[in-house]
Formats: structure tokens, C-alpha cells, sequence
């Protein structure tokens, strides 16, 4: 361009308009917020955020009594529930966690978030209440451990989600095939299904299915991650946990469920096609039961825990499930506090098994929902086996989200990488982020 | 979200360039800012502003923990940007943003313009037609049209599979097959742009013209290489550079119809990277580094482009 006199001058007017524009920016850094509580109002209004399920109704028949019980002993508080999609839960949470003047005092969370939500400084520390509390001493320890980062306590368990075998018995029956007691014995069986039944998946899998996955790493001695004074390393590619992710990836190909289809596969997609009799057998939870009920194979099956690596063990189910915590951001704590123990208290619990079939947190009170539904008999035996959970670290959440299981044993299956290589990957990743997040 | 479609439209922002020597100089400099100051404050507030937060987020650190309070926002400087450069999957991801953005861009322009020539070759009522069909598709909405397509392609239930007799064939599963697929869509809703601002081009060109180069015994090819290209080059160059703009940065087609980035995130683009960074995994400032990057790479795309065809002595 040339410069002429004219755009000289306009250059130079525009010269100071531009740098008092930038100084006014340069003040905007990107925000951040304060999430520390500034009172603690005995009465006044209390917002909750619970998940909106596939059928929500009973539910909040449910909760909607316990408010009302919270409210009649606590005058002057007036509590509001909000049911939130939890497809978008994620957002709306980080939403609030972002912006505390229109936050919720109350959330209900996914227990593999526990960690994260702590390092975000959103959840408020609730130990000494959660040991004053009577009927904690009752929770079973790996749901309370799903509430505890480094030694506190960050809310109430409010279920656990467990998965099991779920097995078609007229196609086993049909085929002279036992109920399969190891894991041998499992994937041995899946192939046998599938050669004299091409059109059934012999057992449902998904190449993005990682708690279905996990079991088999842990039957084989595999770990995700081991701790060390409060530092994660990756234990994807250790021998144990290469042997499992082995096993489980043998389950893909031709031989059992396609690669095509099953590498991009979800859990969801696989109890779908277990209910649409597409699969002999399926690994699904406790809270999929209403969705198999629903399906086509009604009344032609039956659920046994997975079965380990010796004979009659049980391999380790992942223990899912979802807590109540209070916002660290909230000006209601102590109500908050008592609300929390409404919701996640054992009354509750009973009836949200009653109404919704999730599974209590209690040891007692499970054993004796037990008694009354037989349906969830292997979910509880599965449980008092030994759950495990993801690794309490903050980095969690993020090596979740960014699909670096999934991505592993979709490599895998896919045949791009073998296991040696692809765990290998997997672990570097996995360590970049925990050395991240400490 | 991405500071890229604000440039989009600042491409077709006209810059008054009053030619030397016909306007009086003894008007103050003023007259012309004053006029454009609206345009100026859109664009600050719209674009300046956010590309300011976005290059400043990508020097901190910032993840869900520095939003919300949790931990102090600190000071990066480069660590992001290396971070990403050593990154392999950052390169991977490139290449493969590149290679398909050219080919949707080639794949584009050619039916574009193949269509617009057909239009001005057909009589009204099928050019009515192809006219309705083709602002259908621009009409569509990206997911609409993506969803629908999945569907088309259906390994169990769609029409596709079923004439070409390919039985259950899943076409997301190999890394080319679902590139292809999107490639299609991507062509598919964007053509009609082409096509109409082509067409429109074409019927600008003088009647004379075409007829005389029709009378010399030019065929059509020659008549569109050697008449229409050179007089509709600046529409062309137009259309080219939105097309690489829209296909360098598509996002919704490839996360609705390879489901966020295919099989182990083998179909991912720089656009869905940088969302499975930023809002996924709560990488903020990872997210950032990578809008910054695709905003330089589209910047000098776009400045090369221009400087070639001035150098030829074209103007815009």
C-alpha cells in the first residue's frame, strides 16, 4: 500500500484509538471465579440438581417426599428441585462450578467425577459431618470411598451401579452350552454361539465400552493406574493388564462380534442388542434390567456374575454409581448438609430401590433389598467380591473425556496397533495427565 | 465458538479504496472513518475482542480448575504451543485436515461449477428444478443433513447398502470409507453456494461474448476455460476462498456422522480436535493454541492467495 499523506493522518488517529482499546482489554483477563461460601443462611431457598432418568416419575415421587420431610422439620426452608439431562450434565455442572451466584446448593454427580469436581474446588469438604452422621458407618467401603479424595469426604453415596452377565438361557440351552465359570470358559463360549449362530453376537462387546472392558483387566491382576504418595502411573501396560485387554480384544472379529460394528460400540448400544435377542450374551448393569425387561428376549434370560479367572471366582465388576455433594459455593451449608443426608439417608435409599431399582450404598440395607427382588442377587454377590473403581485422581475426568481407553482398544481391534503398542500409548497418555494434574 | 467465522464474513466486507486522484483531497481525512465506523465497532466487538481472549488463553493455563476457582490462572508463555508441536496427533490431525479440505474444496467447485454451467445450458423448467433441489440442500441444516445421511448409510437399515447390495457394510469403519462419506455431505451442502454465485457470474458475462467464441467453433470446455474462467475469475476466487474457509474448519458433519472422530480418532479435523481438547477434556487453553493455530494457517492461506492473483495484476 502506498502512503499517502491522507492515510498517513488517518493512521496516526487511529493509532491511540487502537492502543485505548487495547489497554481497556488488556484489563479483561479470562475469568475466573470465587467458589468460596460467604454465609451460611439457616433458612431460605435451597436448589438441588438431581439427573433426570429415562423414566423420571417414580423418582421424583420419591424425592419429592423426602423434601417435604426436610421441609416439615426444617421451617423456613423452602428446597427446589431441578432435574437436569444427564447427557449434558457435564456442562451444566461446570456451568455452575464457573458461575456460583446462580449455582445449585446441592448436585447429585457420577462417582468417577468425585476427584475432578475436588480439583475444580467445587465440592465442599464434608468429613466431620459425614463421621457425625449415624448412618454412615453402614456404607459399604467402596462407595464411600467413591465420595473420599485424599482422605476427605466430599458427599453421600447415593447408589451403586454394578454390572453382570446377562446370558440368553434358551440359546445356551438350545446349544448344549453351560453357563460359562471362567473367563475362558466365556470367550470359549461366545465363539461357539456365534459359529453355529452367525446372526447373534455370541457375547455383546464395544470398542467403547470401558467398564465393560475393565473387568478383564482386573480378573487378570491388571490395574489402571497404581499410587505412590498421592502420584498415579498407568498400569495400562503392565503384563497383568496387557493379558486382559488381550482377552477382551480377542472378543472382537469374526469370530464372536465384528469389528465393523462392534468397535464403535458403547455399553448402551450393547444391552440394546442384547435386548433385541441380536446377542447371546451381554455384560450390563443393575439399572439396565427395565431395558431388558422391555426387550424382546422377556422371560429367556438370566444373570450370573462375570465370571473371573479361576474357576467360580468373580471378576472384579466396575463399581459405578452416583453421590450427593454439597457446593463449596453454597450460602446454605448446613441445611444443605442435612438435605444431603435426607436424600442419601437409608429411608431414602430403600424407596429409590423400590422405585427406580438402584442398588443402596448401605451393606445392610442392600442385603436386605436383596431378599426382596431376586433379580439383583448376582449384582449384589458381584459387589460383596470386590468392586473397583477408576483411579481418585483429578486427572481422571479428563483421561475419561478424551477417550484414551476407548481409543486403545479400538486401535486394537481395528488391528492399527497391537496390544503391546497401543497399551504402551495408552500409558503415556495416561501419565502425561496425571503428571499434569498431580 | 471459532473466531474463523467471523472472518468468513469479514472476506466479503468491501474496503473503500477510492481510486487516486478522483476525490478531493482537501476533505479531512475523517469522512471516510466516520463511515465506516460502525462496521469498525461490529468488528472490534465481534472479532477483534474475542480473538484477543482466545490468543490470551492460549499463553495460561486454564482448565476447568482456573475457571472455576479451584486453582490460580498462570502464565504459560509458549508451554501450550509446545506442548501441541510435539504432539504427534497434532500433525496427523493436520495432514489429514489439509488433504480433506483440498479434496472437498476441488470436489466442490467442480460440481459447483458444472452445475452452474448446466443450468445456463437447460431450459426453464428443469433449471427450476435443479435450482429447487440445490437450495434444498444449502437450506439444510449441517446435522439435519448429517443425520440423514448416516441413515442413507446405514450399515443394518439403510437404502444405500441395500441397492448396492452390500449387506451389513459399515462405511465408518475404514479410516477412507468414512472420510469419503463426509466428503460426500460436505459437497453435497455446499455446492448450491457455488453453483447460484456462479451461475450468477455467468449471466453477467455479455451475450456477445459467448456467442462469438460459440461461432469460432469453441466447444464448451473451451468456452469455459478460456472465456468464462478468466472474465468470472474474481468470483471464483471469492467462492474458493470461502470454500477453503467452510471445508478447512468443518466441524458438525465430522462429529455427528463419525461419531467425535471416528474409530481410535482416526477421522478427527483441527475443528473436532480442538473441541475434544477444549470443552471434552476441559482444555482450555489447549483448545485455544489450536484455534490460534487454524486462525494464522487460514490468514495466510487467504494472503497468498490475494497476493498471487494481485501479482497477476487482478484485483478482488
Amino acid at each position: 500500500m502506498k502512503l499517502t499523506a491522507r492515510t498517513a493522518r488517518a493512521a496516526l488517529t487511529a493509532l491511540p484509538l487502537a492502543a485505548l482499546a487495547l489497554a481497556g482489554l488488556a484489563a479483561c483477563a479470562p475469568q475466573t471465579s470465587d467458589n468460596s461460601a460467604k454465609s451460611d443462611d439457616r433458612s431460605g431457598t435451597l436448589r438441588v440438581w438431581l439427573f433426570q432418568e429415562v423414566s423420571n416419575g417414580p423418582k421424583q415421587q420419591v424425592v419429592d417426599k423426602a423434601v417435604a420431610a426436610f421441609e416439615k422439620a426444617h421451617k423456613g426452608a423452602d428446597v427446589q428441585v431441578e432435574y437436569i439431562p444427564v447427557d449434558t450434565r457435564a456442562q451444566k455442572i461446570k456451568a455452575a462450578f464457573n458461575d456460583p451466584a446462580s449455582a445449585p446448593d446441592l448436585i447429585e454427580y457420577g462417582n468417577t467425577d468425585t476427584a475432578g469436581y475436588v480439583k475444580d474446588g467445587g465440592l465442599a469438604d464434608v468429613s466431620a459431618e459425614f463421621a457425625a452422621w449415624p448412618e454412615a458407618k453402614d456404607t459399604d467401603p467402596t462407595a464411600k470411598q467413591s465420595v473420599t479424595v485424599g482422605g476427605k469426604v466430599y458427599g453421600a453415596p447415593l447408589f451403586v451401579g454394578v454390572r453382570a452377565l446377562y446370558y440368553r438361557t434358551d440359546v445356551l440351552k438350545g446349544l448344549g452350552l453351560a453357563v460359562p465359570r471362567t473367563q475362558d470358559e466365556l470367550i470359549a463360549t461366545a465363539k461357539k454361539v456365534h459359529r453355529a449362530k452367525p446372526d447373534l453376537y455370541g457375547l455383546a462387546v464395544g470398542g467403547a465400552y470401558t467398564y465393560g472392558a475393565l473387568p478383564f483387566l482386573w480378573a487378570n491382576g491388571g490395574e489402571l493406574a497404581t499410587e505412590n504418595g498421592g502420584k498415579y502411573t498407568s498400569a495400562i501396560d503392565s503384563e497383568a493388564s496387557r493379558k486382559g485387554v488381550a482377552a477382551y480384544t480377542s472378543l472382537f472379529g469374526d469370530t464372536n462380534c465384528p469389528a465393523a460394528k462392534c468397535a464403535q460400540m458403547g455399553g448402551n448400544a450393547t444391552v440394546t442388542a442384547f435386548a433385541n435377542g441380536k446377542a447371546a450374551m451381554a455384560i450390563g448393569g443393575d439399572f439396565n434390567h427395565a431395558a431388558v425387561e422391555a426387550g424382546t428376549v422377556k422371560g429367556k434370560y438370566a444373570v450370573v456374575p462375570l465370571p473371573g479367572i479361576a474357576p467360580g471366582s468373580v471378576a472384579p465388576a466396575f463399581a459405578g454409581g452416583n453421590n450427593i455433594g454439597v457446593l463449596k459455593s453454597s450460602s446454605h451449608r448446613t441445611l444443605a448438609v442435612g438435605l444431603m443426608e435426607q436424600l442419601a439417608g437409608k429411608a431414602t435409599q430403600r424407596e429409590l430401590f423400590d422405585a427406580m431399582g438402584f442398588l443402596p450404598t448401605y451393606t445392610d440395607v442392600r442385603a436386605e433389598v436383596a431378599r426382596k427382588q431376586p433379580f439383583v442377587e448376582p449384582f449384589v454377590r458381584s459387589l460383596a467380591a470386590g468392586a473397583k473403581s477408576v483411579p481418585v485422581s483429578p486427572g481422571w475426568g479428563q483421561i475419561d473425556s478424551s477417550l484414551v481407553l476407548p481409543t486403545m482398544f479400538q486401535e486394537i481391534v481395528s488391528g492399527k496397533k497391537d496390544v503391546a503398542k497401543a497399551s504402551a500409548d495408552a500409558a503415556k497418555k495416561m501419565n502425561d495427565v496425571f503428571g499434569a494434574a498431580g | 465458538m471459532s473466531p474463523a467465522t467471523a472472518t468468513r464474513d469479514a472476506v466479503r466486507v468491501p474496503v473503500a479504496k477510492p481510486a487516486p486522484g478522483r476525490r478531493s483531497h482537501r476533505q479531512g481525512g475523517w469522512t471516510p472513518w466516520l463511515y465506516l465506523a460502525p462496521a469498525l465497532a461490529v468488528l472490534g466487538a465481534l472479532l477483534v475482542y474475542p480473538i484477543y481472549q482466545l490468543g490470551l488463553i492460549s499463553f495460561l493455563e486454564y482448565t476447568q480448575a482456573q475457571v472455576s476457582g479451584g486453582e490460580p490462572t498462570s502464565f504459560q508463555g509458549l508451554g501450550n504451543y509446545s506442548a501441541l508441536f510435539s504432539d504427534s496427533q497434532f500433525w496427523s490431525v493436520l495432514l489429514a485436515t489439509v488433504v480433506f479440505a483440498a479434496a472437498c474444496v476441488l470436489s466442490t467447485l467442480a460440481v459447483g461449477c458444472a452445475l452452474a454451467v448446466l443450468l445456463t445450458r437447460v431450459r426453464a423448467l428443469p433449471r427450476l428444478a435443479l435450482m429447487l433441489a440445490a437450495l434444498g440442500a444449502w437450506a439444510t441444516p449441517a446435522i439435519t443433513g448429517s443425520t440423514v445421511w448416516m441413515f442413507l448409510f446405514d450399515p443394518d437399515f439403510g437404502p444405500v447398502n441395500r441397492v448396492l447390495g452390500l449387506g451389513d457394510h459399515s462405511w465408518t469403519y475404514g479410516r477412507y470409507s468414512a472420510f469419503l462419506l463426509v466428503l460426500l455431505e460436505v459437497v453435497w451442502c455446499s455446492f448450491p453456494f457455488v453453483m447460484v454465485t456462479v451461475y450468477a457470474g455467468i449471466r453477467a458475462i455479455p451475450g456477445e461474448v459467448l456467442e462469438a467464441a460459440a461461432l469460432d467453433g469453441a466447444s464448451q470446455w473451451r468456452i469455459w476455460r478460456s472465456v468464462m474462467v478468466p472474465m468470472l475469475r474474481p468470483i471464483l476466487t471469492v467462492v474458493t476462498i470461502q470454500s477453503v474457509i467452510w471445508d478447512f474448519k468443518v466441524f458438525t458433519q465430522i462429529y455427528v456422522m463419525t461419531n467425535g472422530g471416528g474409530i481410535a480418532g482416526q477421522n478427527l479435523v483441527l475443528n473436532v480436535y480442538a473441541y475434544q481438547k477444549a470443552f471434552a477434556s476441559s482444555q482450555y487453553s489447549l483448545g485455544s493454541a489450536i484455534g490460534v493455530v487454524m486462525l494464522l494457517i487460514l490468514l495466510a492461506a487467504t494472503l497468498v492467495y490475494l497476493r498471487v492473483l494481485r501479482g497477476r495484476g487482478e484485483e478482488l
